[in-house]
């Protein structure tokens, strides 16, 4: 009984191990492959030009986790870039004041989403729909146009190099690691992330069980809004600019990170840090093909896309051997 | 003078739209007994317990728990009142480890963070008790039912002592599993936690309980203690006056059988399907009743599901009427006159939101075409003669099916694929978690419907049920028919459970 207990843990570690397996051949090939792949820079420079999608897949894994899912997350980053651009510079408000506004009013919309999806039975698919519609379309009452930010401290968060002996790593990617263990902390050791999971297991059992089913459903959301508010003042230190065309289809990179990470679609099952795996290898993917040189850049989404196929076969040849 | 009752309900009532579900229900629980909760289906077990637990908000009546009212607005309050529940249904979450599905909710912390080694010591301590074998650090989903089952009481009692509802818990235990529930539950008893049980066995009632209400309709029948009332007298009082059935029932008598000896409606020639079942063969010949016995995941469901084409055959050859016929769905399988009533009535058949009448001409309305409804006379007409003839309650064609008692839903999925007139019926466990009294009426029915020529495929955990119906038994063990017995009258439930044992005819 105990050899078949041990069975039934690692098959759901079987996603993960698939993951790392191919981060560490993928990054064996480019080695081999192209001269100055081989380098701490080349990692580092993943979490640098990643962080904000890191920061954003991690809001998306306590949302798949919870089996739901938040369309949402790329119009929210957006709307905390034009919100952050339009009051630094059309409005002269300092950017402290600016930022923990954004973030709240991200974090609000994720829990005003996640308190109709609850409320109402609504399915997530569709209130996250009209939550992104809704993101997006606002980013345009406040401009249509680019808006470029000048302020000395966003240029400065932007251009800081924090060293690391002869390597270096910004201060986003700091921020982004520390969200990821600060979120690995709450997933793992604490009430409101073992809910998170039971949710994702059985919602009408961990209804019976007594568990707060509607607060871990709107806070769920609620980190998602927050984690997509992050994301989205990350890119303006990234971009320097606020604009209704940043970010598009993010929700979806995001979702595949988080797929891709290991997390079953269906809830339940998967780890915070299978997520930053999933990231490093969308990064990788773009880093190779850059390096390669010759492939238009499109071809990122063509080996996304044929990666999430495997993903999710795998996925669901682990449920369906489960039952 | 007894003791005081640590629960009791006074004068309960609970109405939904078409139905009184309780009547002015009175019911005790002492400390330290196992106490039975008996009735048919609809009898309003299953709506006392959802108001004892939270779950359904009772309309009048007061619940008076350790000698003081209280109201029960959730399961979340029904726990911290000291009401704990186990349902049929695991009702845990199987991605999590044991240790989890026990203390979440109520993790051990240290600092404000879970502190896992103490959850999995705590946890392997609780399960110690009640002398269990189980690693505690194994996800739920890598045991069977039974031991999730137990994982669920060992939360149950340790979140709450005083009251533990067990509902149906036994329905899908073999004997082991159920001795060792029993086991669990004496113990508990005798540390004075008062458990309140629901089963369709007689027998294990008889067996583990001390004292028993009885409901019938909606209202209270009487409260007995176990060793003044025998079987017999049980029964009635569940059923009311309604004796007829019962005899037939409690002897045992079989009905005299001459096989029909026409030409086989189906015959399966070594049909298989690889993982599910391994080559079998079957005829079936009208007016024929063939039962299915083995244990629960035998392959008897599998064997079933392709004669009705809800899986694909990957080998060998099926013949209706004759012809060979391969079945690519269950579309196909309806034309050819092959209905299939399913074990799970709920995700599998019936839809909750629709009323008994709409429930009822559903398949009949899918056979003609969405382009010619059926008029509104006529469903009437359909809905009340099977109401009426399956004695279907509440007999309010306009009812929600949801918000019927299982063995009436039973009815009610029964009625549609009967009202579609097939040649073979396919009933999968058809009685499970029904009561003796609807159990008895399923099965009359089947026996008529073969006289009248419809063969019939009975497949059932029961094997005095399977013998008591069956011209001849297919015995399954570990996906492999591995015997056909001819019940001539001198076919024992013994020698078919050897069979099964053994995985030959002796």
């Amino acid at each position: 009984m105990n050899a078949h207990a041990l069975l039934t843990r690692l098959r759901g570690q079987i996603p993960l191990l698939v993951t790392a397996v191919l981060l560490v051949s993928m990054f064996s090939v480019g080695s081999v492959q192209y001269e100055g792949f081989f380098s701490g820079q080349v990692v580092l420079n993943l979490l640098i030009d990643n962080a904000f999608l890191l920061v954003v897949a991690v809001g998306m894994t306590f949302v798949v986790l919870t089996g739901g899912i938040d369309l949402s997350v790329g119009a929210v980053v957006a709307l905390s870039t034009m919100v952050s651009a339009w009051l630094v510079e059309q409005h002269g408000w300092p950017p402290l004041l600016v930022i923990p506004l954004v973030l709240l009013m991200g974090t609000a919309g994720g829990w005003l989403m996640g308190w109709i999806i609850h409320v109402f039975e609504i399915q997530p698919f569709i209130v996250t729909l009209a939550g992104m519609f809704l993101a997006r379309g606002l980013c345009y009452t406040i401009s249509v146009e680019s808006i470029s930010i000048t302020d000395p401290q966003y240029t400065a968060m932007a251009q800081t190099r924090i060293p690391l002996g002869s390597l270096f790593v910004s201060p986003s990617a700091l921020i982004a690691l520390l969200v990821v263990a600060v979120a690995f902390v709450v997933l793992h050791y604490t009430r409101l992330g073992r809910n998170v999971y039971a949710l994702g297991g059985s919602e009408q059992s961990a209804l019976l069980m007594g568990l707060p089913v509607q607060r871990t459903k709107t806070t769920v959301y609620a980190i998602s809004g927050f984690c997509s508010a992050l994301g989205g003042v990350l890119l303006t230190f990234y971009m320097l600019s606020g604009y209704g065309l940043h970010a598009v289809g993010l929700e979806l990179d995001a979702i595949a990170a988080v797929v891709i990470g290991g997390t079953l679609l269906t809830g339940g099952s998967g780890y915070l840090l299978g997520t930053l795996l999933g990231v490093l290898v969308l990064g990788l993917i773009q880093t190779v093909i850059s390096f390669q040189g010759t492939l238009s850049s499109w071809w990122t989404r063509i080996v996304i896309g044929a990666l999430l196929f495997v993903f999710i076969v795998l996925q669901r040849l682990i449920t369906a051997r489960r039952r | 003078m007894r003791q005081q009752p640590v629960l009791e309900v006074r004068g309960i009532r609970k109405e939904f739209p078409g139905v009184v579900a309780l009547d002015g229900v009175d019911f005790r629980l002492f400390p330290g007994e196992v106490h039975a909760l008996m009735g048919e289906n609809g009898a309003g077990k299953s709506t006392l317990i959802k108001v004892l637990t939270g779950v359904y908000q009772s309309d009048g009546g007061e619940v008076v728990l350790a000698g003081e009212r209280v109201r029960i607005a959730g399961p979340l309050q029904a726990q911290q009142a000291g009401i704990s529940t186990v349902y049929q249904e695991v009702n845990l979450c199987p991605n999590l480890s044991v240790a989890e599905n026990i203390f979440i909710g109520r993790e051990p912390r240290r600092f404000g963070l879970v502190d896992w080694a103490a959850m999995r010591r705590r946890a392997a301590e609780l399960v110690r008790e009640l002398d269990l074998d189980v690693d505690v650090s194994a996800p739920l989903n890598s045991y069977s039912i039974a031991v999730q089952q137990l994982v669920a009481i060992v939360r149950a009692v340790d979140v709450s002592a005083k009251v533990l509802i067990l509902d149906e818990p036994t329905s899908s235990l073999d004997r082991d599993e159920v001795r060792q529930l029993f086991a669990v539950m004496r113990r508990l008893r005798d540390q004075g936690v008062a458990i309140l049980f629901v089963s369709h066995f007689l027998d294990q009632i008889y067996e583990i309980c001390d004292r028993m209400t009885v409901l019938r309709n909606g209202r209270l029948e009487g409260e007995y203690l176990t060793s003044e009332l025998n079987q017999v007298e049980l029964v009635s009082r569940m059923i009311g006056a309604e004796l007829a059935g019962l005899h037939q029932l409690g002897g045992g008598k079989r009905r005299e059988r001459t096989a029909p000896t026409g030409k086989a409606f189906l015959q399966a020639d070594r049909l298989t399907r690889r993982g599910a079942v391994e080559p079998y063969d079957l005829d079936i010949r009208p007016g024929e009743v063939i039962g299915l016995a083995g244990l629960l995941g035998s392959g008897r469901t599998e064997a079933a599901r392709l004669l009705f084409g809800a899986d694909q055959s990957d080998g060998g050859t099926l013949r209706i009427e004759g012809a060979v016929t391969a079945l690519r769905s269950p579309r196909d399988a309806i034309a050819h006159g092959i209905a299939f009533c399913s074990e799970n009535r709920k995700t599998e058949g019936l839809v909750g939101e629709l009323t008994v009448r709409e429930n009822i001409v559903l398949a009949l309305q899918a056979s003609r075409g969405w382009m010619r409804p059926l008029p509104r006379a006529a469903q009437d007409a359909y809905a009340l003669r099977w109401i009426r003839a399956l004695d279907i309650r509440p007999n309010n064609p306009e009812a929600l099916v949801r918000n019927l008692s299982g063995g009436n839903q039973q009815k009610v999925l029964l009625a549609r694929w009967l009202i579609t007139d097939p040649k073979l019926l396919i009933l999968d466990e058809p009685t499970r978690g029904i009561d003796v009294g609807a159990k008895a009426e399923i099965q009359k029915l089947v026996a008529n419907l073969a006289e009248d020529g419809m063969a019939v495929l009975f497949i059932s955990a029961e094997l005095e049920e399977v013998l008591r119906l069956s011209h001849r038994i297919g015995v399954l063990r570990d996906h492999r028919m591995v015997a056909q017995l001819d019940n001539d009258g001198e076919l024992t439930p013994e020698r078919v459970m050897a069979t099964i044992a053994s995985g030959a005819d002796q």
